[in-house]
């Protein structure tokens, strides 16, 4: 037991596998059947904000998606919504499941299934292990365009507790003194936008939860 | 074995110094990154329209440059010390270990830069940009810095490095540093290639997530921790000139953590769509942990029983044992929080930035400082610039974390009740302001020290003296 071979063999090599098999490998194929949705096929079915969209910016969006409001601009969207969300850390302040206990479900939704998260967008996938801010994963619809719109500018105007930071590097040119309310978003912007949307726009029907709660007045 | 010693030393000395330097700067640079990201907290952050220094990128700098660069450089700084030492053997490479260490520096310089560029991959601890992603966007085209491959190739080679004169050492059975560090060096290497390519490659969504969960924890458990605890078994009975108390403990502690450690990576994910049965037995492998912990936290204690009094006059032993009555509260928490009721409240919440605080700064961080207390001397040649300074470096860094993790624990107990009871989430945010607060004031008093220990270092290595510390006469 204080020999080189047998520590490295069974500590190093041996108890490593037996982690990676019970940890890792069972669960893979627990779930490989789970069918696996490339980018094309994520990218078939459009969420309206992302027309949406194309009407705020036209000149905008045609130049940064010049195919228009079609499965590929779609995906393009997708795609660098991702990477931003990536690069810019979101997912260290925003979850992306919502649990079923501490009654998350009646927050933010439905609670999150392994099926959901089989596809490009979740590829690797961004669980996230700290709420910051909300769970992002049913985000899809609880707030409009124009509301990310301003939100990503600047967030304590829209919430003034909020410590998220701001992102005027997804804008095009900062609003003006003339024109305080004139957003204009670049290519990321429209993306970032895009891929938030998207979140959870795969549910059935949009869910009864504490946001569209408060928005009638019950809170 | 002595004509090797003869034509090269032992240890390469001024690599060992060069390490503990490389190590310094970066974890000076990422406490700076800490520094600010925190202010964001507090709504003032102070470069809010610079892309290149956004919250989020500076957030990534903070938790990659503490493990990559601090760390890493630290404890293969103490590796570089200690393996020669424990086997009468040098390292296998001379001036190619220079080499080495230069090529780390710059795959940290490249992950640096990288993540302010915005190149970041999506797993946590390893945001370490990878080339070659197809079809990725890139803010600046980095594809020629495929640090993950590059941090492999280097790791296997360093791992030769470290593993010849453990193998060559004459005697059949090793000493108990050696068990960690041998075993740590092959984990390390399997735990970054599955983290950082299995997940980024073959494996998405829950079935990556699964794995993901081990790479985070496995870093810390099968890098940090092997390695961090090999240099304890080293130190502590060098500096109280005396064994450790019980080879048995030692045993049991070694092979237990081996089992049981790798089995816990899942409960980073808990309640979350990984299938159950692999949830339900990180939990019980992490409570698991818990009972191997104790046996080594006892066995250290009882080493120390009989030589208290290095607790008051050496700095070293006293940043040691520190470290392990934090360590042991680390676990003890981790048995307690890792269960699945007192999930539903403090996941997602400060509570485990508190708990991953404490146990990367406040247990390997400090040995990695005791570590460089000890030795600063002996590299240099010189006694201490002002042996004063240190223990205000231990005490604002000891201070500061203790007031740091507390505050950061409660903070986590306010957003998880706060969040079960549905209150408006901005309420969260209005509840957690003074325990932000707090948490940058506790965050400068560490980082004040860290700059106050690096002058000490600086002036030290010029050799000169405080004028408090030169009115007797230097003994010849």
């Amino acid at each position: 037991m204080e020999r080189f071979s047998t520590v490295f063999l069974i500590a190093g090599v041996a108890f490593f596998g037996v982690s990676v098999f019970v940890m890792a490998w069972m669960p893979f194929v627990h779930m490989r059947d789970i069918p696996y949705q490339p980018l094309e096929q994520v990218s078939q079915e459009m969420i309206p904000e992302f027309a949406q969209l194309a009407e705020m910016f036209p000149d905008a969006f045609k130049r940064y998606y010049p195919a228009g409001v079609t499965p590929v601009s779609y995906a393009k969207a997708l795609r660098l919504g991702r990477d931003i969300y990536v690069a810019e850390a979101c997912w260290h302040c925003h979850s992306q499941y919502v649990r079923p206990v501490s009654n998350e479900s009646i927050r933010f939704g439905p609670v999150s299934v392994a099926a959901e998260y089989a596809n490009a967008l979740e590829f690797p996938q961004l669980f996230g292990t700290r709420r910051v801010g909300p769970d992002l994963i049913r985000e899809h619809g609880k707030h409009t365009n124009d509301w990310h719109v301003a939100h990503f500018w600047n967030p304590p105007d829209i919430a003034p507790t909020s410590v998220m930071p701001r992102y005027p590097w997804f804008y095009e040119a900062a609003p003006t003194e003339a024109e305080p309310d004139r957003y204009v978003l670049n290519e990321r912007g429209i993306a970032i936008i895009t891929f938030v949307q998207w979140l959870g726009s795969w549910l059935e029907e949009y869910p009864a939860t504490l946001y569209n709660l408060n928005a009638a007045g019950a809170r | 074995m002595s004509s090797q010693t003869a034509t090269r030393p032992l240890v390469d000395e001024g690599l060992v110094k060069a390490m503990i330097i490389a190590s310094m700067a970066w974890f000076l640079i990422s406490l700076m990154g800490g520094f600010f990201f925190s202010l964001q907290f507090l709504q003032a952050y102070p470069f809010p329209k610079t892309e290149l220094l956004s919250p989020g990128r500076v957030r990534l700098i903070h938790t990659n440059l503490i493990a990559y660069g601090f760390l890493v450089n630290g404890l293969l700084a103490g590796l570089t010390w200690a393996i020669p030492r424990l086997t009468g053997r040098p390292l296998l490479f001379n001036r190619f270990s220079w080499l080495l260490f230069w090529v780390w520096q710059a795959i940290v310089l490249l992950t640096f830069t990288g993540l302010l560029a915005g190149h970041a991959q999506a797993l946590e601890w390893g945001e370490t940009p990878t080339g070659f992603r197809p079809g990725a966007f890139n803010l600046t085209d980095m594809t020629w810095a495929p640090v993950d491959i590059l941090v492999v190739i280097g790791f296997l080679l360093v791992s030769i490095n470290y593993y010849t004169p453990i193998i060559l050492s004459k005697s059949k059975a090793m000493y108990v540093s050696l068990w960690y560090f041998s075993a740590g060096f092959v984990w390390t290497a399997l735990t970054y290639v599955m983290g950082n390519f299995f997940p980024e490659y073959f494996l998405p969504g829950a079935s990556g997530a699964a794995v993901t969960g081990l790479f985070i924890h496995d870093l810390v458990g099968l890098f940090v921790t092997p390695m961090g605890w090999g240099l304890m078994y080293y130190f502590v009975p060098l500096i109280l000139k005396k064994p450790i108390w019980s080879h048995g403990l030692s045993l049991i502690g070694f092979w237990a953590l081996a089992f049981f450690y790798p089995l816990n990576g899942v409960h980073h994910f808990l309640w979350s769509p990984i299938p159950m049965y692999a949830q339900y037995g990180a939990v019980i492998s992490t409570i698991a942990v818990e009972v191997v912990v104790t046996t080594v936290v006892v066995n250290f204690f009882a080493t120390i029983v009989g030589s208290g009094q290095f607790l008051r006059d050496n700095l070293p032993i006293r940043w040691f044992y520190t470290a392990m009555i934090f360590y042991f509260t680390t676990c003890l928490q981790c048995a307690v929080q890792v269960t699945l009721t007192v999930q539903k409240i403090i996941h997602f919440t400060d509570w485990v930035v508190g708990h991953s605080h404490l146990i990367m700064f406040g247990v390997f961080g400090f040995w990695i400082l005791g570590v460089m207390v000890h030795l600063w001397p002996k590299l240099t040649g010189n006694e201490w610039y002002n042996p004063r300074l240190n223990h205000w470096h231990f005490w604002l860094t000891a201070v500061g974390m203790f007031i740091m993790f507390w505050d950061l624990i409660i903070a986590g107990l306010i957003q998880g009740y706060e969040w079960q009871a549905l209150a408006p989430w901005e309420q969260s945010l209005i509840s957690s302001t003074p325990f932000w607060l707090v948490r940058t004031i506790s965050g400068t008093m560490i980082i004040v020290g860290q700059f106050i220990f690096a002058y000490n270092m600086w002036m030290t290595a010029r050799g000169a003296r405080s004028r408090l510390y030169v009115t007797a006469p230097q003994a010849a």
